[in-house]
């Protein structure tokens, strides 16, 4: 692979996705929309507290991604991270009931919207400190080599994380010991209310990692075909033992940096410019609709099948229980 | 006088200091176009322009290092790290570059810059948003640490810090930006203006470092605490029916140990209070001075109520946070000893 710049998918690696793919994608990606959509709500109700970071606009940047990996590779993120953990087959009701701080939480209600695991999904959580995660996911990437596997550490960061000086620590050791992992950077233009314009030097960042030799690409974050297409690429070279890759990820998040936030840095016009033109969810609709390779009636089932899951999701996140105030002291070390 | 919450006075001080001395500049992770994540910067891009109070990329290690650089050079720069629970990246910069700056110069250089933070639980943050790190930089010789408690003390006590040649962290306590917090989270939020230490002077002032203050007189006990905690302290105090002497330590470090001293020699008895976890806290080294000075005064053991020793827990914000209840159980078994 080399340095390169593209919107579209690399040839060769754009094969025509099948019916089955594409309602996937598409049931994926609205899940992750209407459990976002209900995660606001019920915050906007008082039944989550604190920060919450919503992943509407981005759900094709983990769908595809991570519908290039098979069981067994090694996921990480920052704290916008609810999307991720849909993407990696993990239960909406688990995911939900975090976020309400309940014991039916993947953390028992400790970790709450930004820190979530899961051991069988290999997901190794969202990290609330802004690039934290980088170095981690390079760890992981060494120990999947070390243990003599062919598998591969997907290692999601923002734009704004793309300039701590970890992220570099990172990509030198990835690059110098050869590791297999994908640094995916979800680009949606703003750390909180700075632009990348404002934070950046280079606002290519798809070239970060050209000191070290690591190949890079720029992808329009919007298609889900495109971000597919790229991870198919980028997986197979990390697999195959040729060292790290960076994806830039162009995407967008259509609501506030977290739920307290008032938007001022950027125009209403262009949050709507990018809803009406570049959702990632209509795409597909449109794709499916329009080649007539699914009818209204069959979304309209996907539809009401992804509401129901989220509805589900929603009832168990207010109906598990408080945890334990004893818990408080659970986990610190392992207990004797 | 104008009635000012925490953050307006915040924001006062870094006007004056900037409007006083063109050696003093402010930047941050959105502390310039987006005017903070806590709004206590807004406005002062707008008037003093981009050259002076400027966005920096999410880099803390960098913001502190060039800091410190600035502050070698000659200006005053007034860092904001976004929350104290990001400064860890910049734990290398400030203990082993700011703080001994002047040490290894013999005096020649120093790193006079102001570290604003906001610090503390009560918002529902989580681990990453409500630590109370005082404690890692109160061990560290070379650096001073300030936590005010009211919008009075926020102001005079920032431009004590940014006027000071050596480098300061400064942490405010997030969860009593906009109003007085007692601990009882089930009523309604009183805002700042009620309160007395509201009235801020719209001018230069300052509060020296190193000087606590007796917020409540009393007798029997002394109680000892530092940001929200102060409030906290204030309502165990009535809801106790204990004449406890509180006193706001307000800097850290230098400690106005006298003020202390004198204090608990008086009383005999003492409680520390912090929100910070209690082994290796600053409620320790309290503890031990208290004892080094005061110990043919002491009638009962000294007592400190914290955090507990485990990570902020996002379901049990108020099973982990020292309320009220905690503090006055304190007071009264000090009292009973």
């Amino acid at each position: 692979m080399a340095l390169k710049r593209r919107t579209k998918p690399a040839t060769g690696a754009a094969k025509t996705p099948s019916v089955e793919q594409l309602l996937k994608y598409y049931r994926e990606m609205l899940q992750i929309r209407r459990f976002e959509e209900k995660a606001g709500q019920m915050y906007g109700m008082g039944l989550i507290g604190g920060f919450c970071h919503l992943y509407i606009g981005q759900e094709a940047v983990v769908v595809g991604m991570q519908n290039a990996l098979s069981l067994g590779d090694s996921v990480i993120t920052s704290y916008r991270d609810h999307g991720h953990m849909l993407a990696c087959g993990m239960d909406p009701k688990g995911v939900m009931a975090e976020l309400t701080g309940r014991s039916g939480g993947y953390s028992r209600g400790k970790g709450g919207s930004m820190h979530m695991f899961s051991k069988a999904e290999h997901f190794y959580g969202g990290h609330g400190i802004v690039g934290a995660q980088m170095p981690l996911g390079t760890g992981l990437a060494f120990a999947n080599r070390y243990r003599g596997t062919d598998r591969v550490s997907v290692t999601y960061c923002g734009d704004g994380a793309i300039n701590q000086g970890q992220v570099y620590e990172s990509f030198n050791m990835a690059a110098l010991w050869k590791l297999p992992v994908i640094y995916v950077i979800e680009n949606n233009k703003y750390g909180m209310g700075t632009s990348v314009q404002r934070a950046s030097a280079s606002t290519d960042l798809f070239e970060r990692g050209a000191a070290y030799g690591i190949p890079g690409s720029q992808i329009d974050g919007m298609d889900v075909l495109a971000t597919h297409a790229a991870a198919e690429e980028a997986v197979a070279h990390a697999r195959a033992g040729k060292g790290p890759v960076i994806l830039e990820m162009m995407t967008y998040r259509y609501r506030g940096h977290s739920m307290s936030d008032p938007a001022k840095y950027r125009t209403k016009e262009e949050v709507a410019k990018m809803r009406t033109e570049h959702d990632p969810i209509d795409l597909v609709r449109k794709r499916l609709i329009d080649g007539g390779l699914a009818n209204e009636d069959a979304l309209k089932a996907i539809d009401k099948e992804v509401k129901d899951l989220v509805t589900a999701a929603a009832e168990f996140a207010q109906e598990s229980p408080e945890p334990d105030p004893s818990e408080v002291w659970t986990d610190v070390l392992l207990e004797a | 006088m104008v009635a000012m919450n925490m953050i307006q006075a915040l924001r006062s001080a870094m006007d004056v200091m900037l409007e006083r001395d063109p050696d003093v500049l402010v930047f941050g992770e959105d502390v310039g176009f987006f005017g903070g994540v806590f709004r206590c910067t807004e406005g002062l891009q707008q008037k003093y322009g981009k050259r002076r109070v400027f966005d920096s990329p999410i880099a803390e290690a960098g913001i502190i290092a060039t800091a410190v650089g600035m502050g070698a050079y000659g200006l005053r720069p007034v860092v904001e790290i976004q929350f104290a629970d990001y400064i860890y990246p910049a734990t290398d910069q400030l203990i082993s570059e700011a703080a001994r700056l002047r040490y290894r110069s013999g005096g020649e250089f120093t790193a006079p810059l102001t570290v604003r933070s906001p610090y503390g639980g009560g918002i529902f943050g989580g681990q990453t948003h409500s630590q109370s790190p005082e404690a890692i930089f109160t061990h560290v010789a070379g650096l001073k640490t300030v936590i005010p408690s009211t919008p009075y003390d926020a102001k005079g006590l920032l431009i004590a810090a940014i006027e000071d040649d050596d480098p300061v962290i400064f942490f405010e306590p997030k969860r009593i930006y906009n109003g007085p917090f007692d601990g009882h989270h089930d009523r309604p939020v009183t805002p700042w203006a009620k309160h007395p230490a509201s009235e801020v002077p719209e001018g230069y002032y300052r509060i020296d470092l190193g000087k606590a203050a007796i917020v409540r007189p009393g007798d029997a006990v002394t109680l000892l605490a530092y940001g929200t905690m102060v409030h906290v302290a204030l309502a165990a105090a009535e809801e106790a029916g204990v004449d406890a002497e509180v006193i706001d330590l307000r800097t850290l470090n230098p400690l106005d140990i006298e003020t202390i001293v004198a204090s608990v020699r008086k009383t005999g008895r003492c409680v520390i209070v912090h929100e910070a976890t209690r082994t290796g806290g600053f409620g320790g080294e309290l503890s031990a001075l208290v004892q080094e000075h005061c110990f043919h005064h002491l009638e009962a053991p000294i007592a400190r109520v914290t955090g507990w020793d485990t990570p902020y827990p996002h379901a049990f914000e108020w099973e982990y946070f020292p309320g009220p209840k905690r503090v006055a159980e304190a007071l009264r078994q000090a009292m009973e000893a």
